[in-house]
């Protein structure tokens, strides 16, 4: 960035580099400590807290309630039946599994390009990721019909001899999310583990010592323990990153693999994985302004996050862009009467509309506002850009299922897909499962990296004694 | 193991990482061996400093890896060609190219896990335990601002008076006895 573009006075700005800065003005290790931690460790828990806690609660219960009878009905209470087949269920999956995406994103390959400045918002970003495979993992099972069968699913050594079938991407699925949860979890805690052990310092109660001491292993800070942790977070990091590739490849083989047409398309693969992390980069953006505004995080989570996440999503946001292009350049290159038929039918067919909402919501509104760096510091403006571009992503994965499948080859076979109560009680409960996880998480385990905030701090530069004198 | 009786080490406590990288160093060049630094958050130079450079986690992923890839590959062979063989679309039964996706994620998950747990064990953790917690500055010091270096009683060089007034020439804040 030159330094001419930026007026160095404004906050936020160092004079001397002309970039923002990661870490605000006049932190040091304690009060990076203190900061943190007294959010975990105070005995008061704000009144929003509670208040956002039983929106989330009572839509975790509503989910309950939707899976509940569920279970006793059969997958008939949905609206999905012949010729759409998917529904809100694998809408969902996909949703709720890219947004996950952006999380390890943040942790893992920013860690390996060296972007420091996703250090203070890896923590909340990969629990981000683990609640939202939570929610994704619920969906496939509860649409197989019988989820008690569930374990069919996994190569075991059953009495009734018969074992899954490897050549078919759902059950390439299986492994790929399986994996990509556990290796989730595994990263998130190992993560926390030195943030832990000072958590167990500083608690005053006994009951908090006693949890927050078993959960940090006996962490002291031990440097030879240092360096082979960095050592794991390191290789964790590199094997995630073509882990978090890999996982919606797999998804998109789901689609791309059917000889259906708006699904049998080779673009998929790489078009799955942007969109996921730009509405991935969305889900980050709703969840971080308002934690570091009610939580005064401003130090920590500064413009320029708020800033780059919008430049990422600029970047992915255009490769979304160029997926729809090639898919209508395709429809008419194909020269194929069906492909040619389902695009005009997903434009301007009974359900056009949703084509355009996609549409509008993740090319036109986006796109041509991120380009203003004021903008994209505006909090409030770019607050409410994250919700449309995860509204854009929703409708992207309606578009995908439902225009594909409801006026199949056969006229005589068309349909169409109106859902139900019951569909939409089991998405709207998701939300509130993930927004009751994230506050969980949020009240009682550090949300921020202290070490790696630390490592940022200028204190920590390692200085020869007759630079230290001069200082 | 027996509990052990007597004096641990003795703990000296910086400020600043570069006085505790100072004091590793010229430790090191004195001929300390058994010592170790506490730091709130890894210092790559005081780690070089008491002359620890390389470590086996990368060695424990590679084979947690190999494992991984071996064993879903030929799990997939095993009952594709032989405990269940199908014909899908007229398919070999040993359609290897299929079977690269689960053997890929497993690959990965076996690394992953091999990384973290490998990291662990190397650590020797977890072990709630350790004699260092009953210094009093040790805790809410090493996890937040403070940074240690102890010098250990099993070293040959150590001696409780000489030690002391040793570290004190290394610029510590405070030297205090850890006892087991």
């Amino acid at each position: 960035m030159a330094t001419s573009e930026v007026n160095v006075k404004t906050a936020g700005v160092d004079p001397k580099t002309g970039e923002y800065r990661v870490v605000g003005e006049g932190q040091t290790f304690g009060s990076v400590t203190e900061k943190i931690t007294q959010i975990v460790l105070t005995p008061h828990t704000p009144l929003g807290w509670f208040a956002l806690f039983g929106i989330g609660g009572a839509g975790a219960t509503m989910l309950l309630v939707a899976v509940t009878w569920l279970f006793l009905k059969g997958v008939g209470i949905w609206a999905i039946t012949q010729p759409v087949a998917w529904g809100f269920a694998i809408i969902n999956f996909v949703w709720w599994i890219g947004i996950g995406h952006a999380g390890t994103l943040i942790s893992a390959i920013l860690l390996l390009f060296k972007q420091s400045w996703r250090n203070s918002i890896n923590r909340f970003a990969e629990a981000m990721t683990i609640f939202a495979v939570v929610c994704a993992g619920m969906f496939p099972l509860i649409h197989v019909g019988r989820p008690w069968l569930g374990y069919w699913l996994f190569p075991l050594p059953l009495t009734m001899d018969v074992w899954p079938q490897f050549r078919s991407p759902l059950l390439w699925d299986v492994f790929a999310v399986s994996t990509y949860a556990t290796i989730s979890v595994v990263f998130w805690y190992i993560g926390m583990v030195p943030d832990f052990g000072t958590l167990r310092d500083r608690a005053e109660s006994k009951f908090a010592q006693y949890i927050y001491g078993m959960l940090s292993l006996g962490w002291r800070g031990s440097v030879r323990h240092w360096m082979r942790y960095e050592t794991a977070s390191l290789l964790l990091a590199g094997l995630a990153t073509p882990l978090v590739l890999s996982v919606h490849t797999v998804i998109s083989f789901d689609f791309a693999v059917a000889v259906l047409p708006g699904w049998h398309t080779t673009i998929f693969p790489p078009y799955f994985v942007a969109g996921a992390i730009y509405s991935g980069f969305a889900m980050v953006l709703t969840l971080a302004i308002p934690l570091r505004k009610f939580y005064g995080l401003e130090k920590l989570v500064t413009e320029r996050h708020i800033d780059n996440m919008g430049k990422v999503m600029l970047a992915t946001g255009f490769i979304v862009a160029y997926g729809y292009g090639l898919e209508a350049f395709m429809a008419w290159y194909s020269a194929s009467h069906w492909e040619a038929f389902m695009f005009w039918n997903r434009m301007f067919g009974p359900m056009g509309w949703s084509y355009w909402v996609l549409i509008t919501c993740n090319l036109a509104i986006p796109l041509t506002t991120l380009w203003v760096r004021k903008w994209r510091r505006n909090m409030t403006f770019m607050f409410l850009l994250s919700l449309v571009v995860n509204t854009g992503m929703w409708f992207e994965r309606f578009v995908i299922v439902v225009t594909s499948l409801y006026r199949d080859f056969l006229p005589s076979s068309w349909g169409t897909y109106r859902a139900t109560k019951w569909d939409y009680m089991t998405f709207v409960g998701t939300l509130g499962l993930f927004t009751a996880l994230f506050l969980l998480f949020v009240r009682f385990l550090p949300m921020i990296p202290m070490n790696e905030i630390k490592l940022m701090l200028p204190s920590a530069k390692i200085k020869p004694k007759a630079a230290e004198a001069a200082d | 193991m027996p509990p052990r009786e007597g004096t641990y080490g003795l703990l000296a406590e910086f400020d600043t990482p570069s006085d505790l990288v100072r004091a590793a160093q010229k430790a090191r060049h004195d001929g300390w061996r058994r010592m170790d630094c506490y730091t709130p958050y890894p210092v790559e130079e005081a780690a070089e400093a008491i002359g620890f450079h390389r470590n086996k986690v990368p060695l424990v992923t590679l084979i947690g890896g190999l494992i991984g890839l071996c064993a879903m590959f030929s799990l997939e062979t095993w009952i594709s060609t032989l405990a269940y063989p199908l014909n899908i679309g007229g398919r070999p039964t040993y359609s290897w190219p299929a079977f690269v996706v689960p053997a890929y994620e497993w690959t990965i998950l076996w690394a992953g896990l091999s990384a973290a747990f490998g990291m662990l064990a190397l650590n020797g953790l977890p072990s709630l335990y350790h004699p260092l917690f009953n210094a009093p500055n040790f805790r809410n010091g090493a996890s937040n601002d403070k940074f240690f270096l102890c010098l250990e009683a099993l070293d040959p060089k150590f001696d409780l008076v000489e030690t002391k007034a040793y570290l004190k020439t290394l610029d510590a804040v405070s030297v205090v006895e850890v006892e087991y």
